[in-house]
């Protein structure tokens, strides 16, 4: 090895503490790349893989009744692969030992074969033998929170009987990747599962023999899927079709692609400034490495090394720290990535992870470190080799130094000494001090955008569960049902008060943009969901009128005072254009909100509701089950307190623990610019200390000096830290919002107080690393040093 | 003591007319006002003057660290002050040895590596250890200038300036950090260098005694040459004391 190789190793262990902490920063930067992107890349990979394997369809259809023989005219519409029919219906499940009551979904498959479309990935088991009308097949998710094996029996209540079924096997469908029961915003995988039963069985129970009441589709490779559904919805009305829709408004792939969008504006939007904020420290902190080694540089072009050759040996001292970090921050990354997936994979459910790293992920990792790196380091070695070497070696001729306005001012009289020197030193060197400052302001910035959605998730979800859904359980009828029972049930055991709700499902249409969802019609001023407009007052309900969550209004880009075309969705199906009254702002869900009997009218039937709200005491949540168990119109019965559970549960498992790793990072990256801040500040000063400590001065007086520097660039980095970390933050929620939900831009005083501690914790466990240094400073050896 | 070695009177260097001004902060510094000289082949000149006097400077320019702000440096038939930085480098690394004051090792290299990282980018250099036995130093080669006295240091970075058998060595106060018994035995390693392998050598020094080891003694004084004497005999350095 080339001696100067030698120098090159040695070098870089004996800078082993900067090394580490610019291969930190470096391998952050790369971390955030590789998790942001990697994540999103094995969950849309493994997307593609299984919709395809098991023959997702394209298009999916409701409808009341039509006979068996009309699949063929479906089949002749022009653009159609395949049609699948099928028997649907709601079911209630008991699980032994399982209190809370249990909505299911039942569907049916050919007698003894897996369907065409929407295939199943048999995890345990096997499919219901044909000809057997008590074997189910469960989903896993189901299967998993109620531990129930193949063998196992659950009873199901179809119309109104009782009938004990034996689980077949446990599956997986691309129809349920996301597994939500209807109206639920988040899974619940105890309250709610997919069963699969033989067709003919399912027929029979529910009186659909030789008929059919939903339909999937799968598209030839050009057909266009909009005329397709226009010929199926034209051939389906008169047998009560609720319009045919697309994989956009299918409730698993709707709820797959959020997630997708979501994670794929944190796949840009984080690592870009994660990287960026890398790359920029990397070239600051490779400068002042560089420039520590000045006289080094000096000596050996005194011996004949070339410019050339300088740069060759530092650039190679860099493509090592860089090459640290690459590795360092691509392993973990990948590591990080896939627990990252795996999270996912609890909430999105697919046979097997897909997982790899792409090339050109690690490329781009590598070309911005390397570049970042790289113009660091021309530029110092640049600085360095362009002194003539005589003057390198040449302690630095004092710098010019001038009185300013602190020192003049009258407050400039109670300086002492040391403190004159901190402040002269920080206005000298103002683009020095000034990087250093945005250096740890852009760390602290990181460190608020890691941590700001914690206290902004809990406001968004206080939001919606302590000020809107103030109901504890909320009941669906099996159909639209008189508003009179809501008198029988506030005699049901342990209920307060009770409010109905009528639910449409509709599609809004505007300016060639549609969105499905449902009007909620409520009372004017109802007590159990309240509505809450921009400026976080209640709102009332118009008399008239349409109210959209403000996300939906400008999605379709209509304000108050325009009109939006309703295409009703249920019963008689018509399109009318409905005027928009208000908007309000909901941080959760999309929705659209009528007065009740607007929208009753609206529908043409009388004052009808789809379910009601309840207010209960909870003790008593066993005996009310009971009690509604027994009430047969009750098709549904969901409980607030657990979708409020569930939901802040999986923003942790996602969401926030994606924000923990970036929070980390954000830590990691403070700690290593305020201890390389801090090693270079004593590098620069220690000939100076040294002097300072032969004239007299005490340790701790000499540590004033360099301490107080390093302070009040601490001190002037965390208000910077608090206005680019706003800014980044902002970005990131402006960008994050969804259908799904809508992270408020709340910063609370405690998120800036975290951040400001952050970088103050930070520089003090640097500074208490350098304070070692300083106590082991020798005097005689430092005058000796030349710079 | 007689002359081991009669310098012939080839020229190596010539300066004609040599400034030097150079700024720190807001002072402006004339370092050398017009200096005149020639520097014969295989001779060992001490350049004496007291701090200021411009022998650093002069040394510097000499040795392509430094360039003149006027007039003329030729070495042999180089001119060193038109010189470009790519043809300085060349020259410094073919012909230059250059010891300082403050030794200037590079502290993550053992000595005898120190030595080795310019050897290897000479073209006819002896082997490390062969320059470090030149200088007394065979027993310490594996030692890190961190376990090394300082005269221990000075003679390392004297066998790192002379492995390449350069044509000429500056000596910068080669024993100004050193006390008189360590500083003696490395001038005792630079004369040997002189005596053994004609290397023309010059050091700049302002103390007086050492001029008795020279061939020639220069007096700078205030940036200009002001006196030029010849030894009619040089001492050897273990005669030398102070």
């Amino acid at each position: 090895m080339r001696i100067i190789h030698r120098k090159l190793l040695r070098d870089l262990i004996s800078l082993k503490g900067q090394v580490t902490a610019i291969a930190v920063v470096l391998a952050a930067g790369v971390m955030t790349l590789i998790i942001a992107v990697t994540t999103l890349d094995a969950i849309s990979l493994t997307q593609d893989r299984f919709y395809g394997d098991y023959r997702f369809a394209d298009v999916f259809v409701d409808l009341k009744r039509a006979p068996e023989g009309l699949a063929e005219r479906l089949r002749e519409i022009p653009g159609v692969d395949h049609v699948e029919t099928r028997v649907s219906a709601p079911v209630r499940v008991e699980v032994p030992g399982y209190p809370d009551p249990i909505r299911g979904k039942l569907l049916s498959i050919p007698d003894g074969r897996q369907p065409t479309l929407n295939q199943l990935h048999l995890r345990e088991g096997s499919l219901p033998e044909p000809g057997r009308d008590d074997q189910m097949l469960i989903s896993e998710p189901f299967s998993e929170a109620h531990d129930l094996r193949p063998g196992d029996t659950l009873t199901a209540i179809i119309r109104g009987r009782l009938t004990t079924m034996t689980v077949s096997g446990v599956a997986l469908s691309p129809e349920f990747v996301y597994q939500i029961g209807p109206a639920d915003l988040l899974p619940d995988y105890e309250r709610f599962g997919v069963l699969w039963m033989n067709r003919r069985a399912l027929a029979n129970a529910f009186g659909m023999d030789g008929a059919f009441n939903n339909a999937v589709i799968s598209l030839q490779e050009e057909a266009d899927a909009a005329s397709v559904i226009d010929a199926v919805d034209a051939l389906l009305t008169r047998y009560g079709g609720t319009g045919a829709h697309d994989r956009d408004d299918q409730a698993s792939h709707q709820f797959l692609s959020m997630e997708l969008d979501q994670l794929r504006v944190m796949a840009i939007f984080l690592p870009t400034l994660f990287l960026g904020v890398a790359a920029f420290l990397l070239n600051v902190l490779m400068g002042r490495i560089v420039r520590t080694q000045r006289q080094q540089v000096a000596v050996l072009k005194a011996f004949g090394y070339s410019n050339g050759d300088m740069a060759v040996h530092y650039g190679l001292l860099t493509g090592l720290i860089v090459l640290i970090g690459l590795v360092a921050g691509v392993g973990l990354g990948a590591w990080a990535a896939d627990a990252l997936a795996a999270v996912y994979m609890e909430y999105f459910r697919f046979p097997a992870i897909s997982f790899r790293l792409q090339p050109q992920v690690l490329l781009l990792a590598v070309a911005v470190a390397s570049g970042a790196a790289a113009l660091g380091t021309f530029h110092a070695v640049r600085g360095a080799v362009s002194l003539p070497p005589a003057e390198a070696m040449r302690p630095p001729a004092p710098e010019t130094f001038r009185q300013g306005w602190l020192e003049r001012s009258r407050l400039g009289r109670f300086l002492d000494q040391p403190t004159r020197i901190i402040v002269r030193n920080l206005l000298r060197h103002r683009m020095k001090s000034g990087l250093s400052v945005l250096g740890v302001g852009l760390s602290g910035a990181l460190l608020l955008v890691g941590s700001y959605q914690f206290g902004a998730v809990d406001d968004m979800l206080d939001k919606q569960y302590r000020l809107m859904h103030t109901m504890d359980v909320s009941l669906y009828f099996s159909e639209p049902t008189s508003a009179h029972a809501v008198a029988g049930l506030l005699h049901k055991p342990g209920v307060h008060f009770v409010e109905g709700f009528r639910s449409v499902p509709v599609r809004l249409a505007n300016d060639g943009r549609d969105y499905r969802t449902t009007i909620l019609g409520m009372d004017a001023e109802p007590q159990l969901r309240r509505l809450i407009d921009t400026r976080g007052q209640r709102q009332r309900l118009p008399r008239e009128g349409l109210v959209l969550t403000d996300y939906l209004a400008d999605y379709l880009g209509v304000r108050p005072g325009g009109t939006v075309r309703v295409e009703v969705m249920e019963g008689h199906r018509r399109t009318l254009e409905v005027a928009l009254a208000a908007t309000v702002s909901e941080p959760v869900g999309v929705s659209a909100y009528m007065e009740r009997r607007a929208l009753n009218n609206l529908m043409r039937e009388g004052p009808a509701i789809s379910g009601v709200w309840l207010l209960t005491d909870e003790s008593r949540h066993a005996e009310l089950y009971d009690a509604l168990w027994d009430a047969p119109r009750i098709a549904s019965i969901g409980l607030i307190g657990e979708a409020e559970a569930a939901i802040r549960d999986y923003i942790d498992d996602t969401v926030l623990v994606m924000m923990g790793v970036l929070l980390l990072l954000a830590g990691s990256i403070t700690f290593a610019v305020a201890y390389n801040n801090a090693r270079i500040a004593f590098a620069e000063r220690a000939r100076e200390l040294a002097t300072l400590r032969v004239l007299g001065y005490t340790r701790g007086e000499v540590g004033w000096i360099l301490l107080g520097e390093i302070a009040a660039l601490t001190l002037l980095a965390i208000p910077l830290g608090w206005l680019l970390g706003t800014g980044f933050a902002l970005a990131l929620s402006e960008a994050m919002s969804t259908e799904l939900f809508r992270v408020p831009f709340v910063i609370t005083p405690r998120t800036y107080a975290f951040g400001a501690a952050g970088v103050l914790v930070a520089t003090a466990l640097s500074v208490l690393l350098i304070l070692r240094r300083l106590r082991g400073l020798d005097m005689v050896s430092a005058l000796k040093t030349v710079e | 003591m007689p002359h081991a070695n009669m310098p012939s009177r080839q020229v190596v260097f010539a300066t004609q007319g040599v400034t030097k001004v150079y700024r720190t902060g807001e002072m402006i510094i004339h370092a050398l006002r017009g200096v005149d000289l020639e520097l014969y082949a295989g001779e060992l000149t001490v350049m004496l003057g007291a701090s200021g006097s411009g022998k650093s400077t002069l040394l510097n320019i000499l040795g392509g660290l430094d360039s003149a702000t006027d007039g003329q440096v030729r070495y042999g038939d180089q001119d060193l002050a038109s010189g470009s930085d790519r043809m300085l480098t060349a020259y410094r690394r073919d012909h230059v040895g250059f010891v300082f004051q403050f030794y200037n090792l590079i502290s993550s290299l053992t000595a005898r590596e120190n030595v080795a990282i310019v050897t290897e980018i000479s073209r006819n250099p002896m082997r490390p250890e062969d320059a470090l036995e030149l200088v007394g130093m065979s027993e310490r080669l594996d030692h890190f200038p961190s376990q090394l006295s300082g005269g221990e240091q000075q003679r390392v970075a004297i066998a790192r300036a002379i492995a390449k058998r350069p044509a000429v060595l500056l000596c910068d106060e080669p024993t100004g950090a050193l006390d008189s018994r360590t500083g003696i035995k490395v001038l005792e390693a630079i004369a040997h260098v002189n005596r053994e392998l004609h290397t023309t050598t010059a050091v700049i020094t302002h103390n007086v005694v050492i001029a008795e080891m020279a061939d020639r003694v220069v007096r700078l004084s205030d940036g200009r040459v002001s006196d030029v004497h010849v030894n009619a005999h040089r001492k050897s350095p273990a005669e030398l004391s102070w």
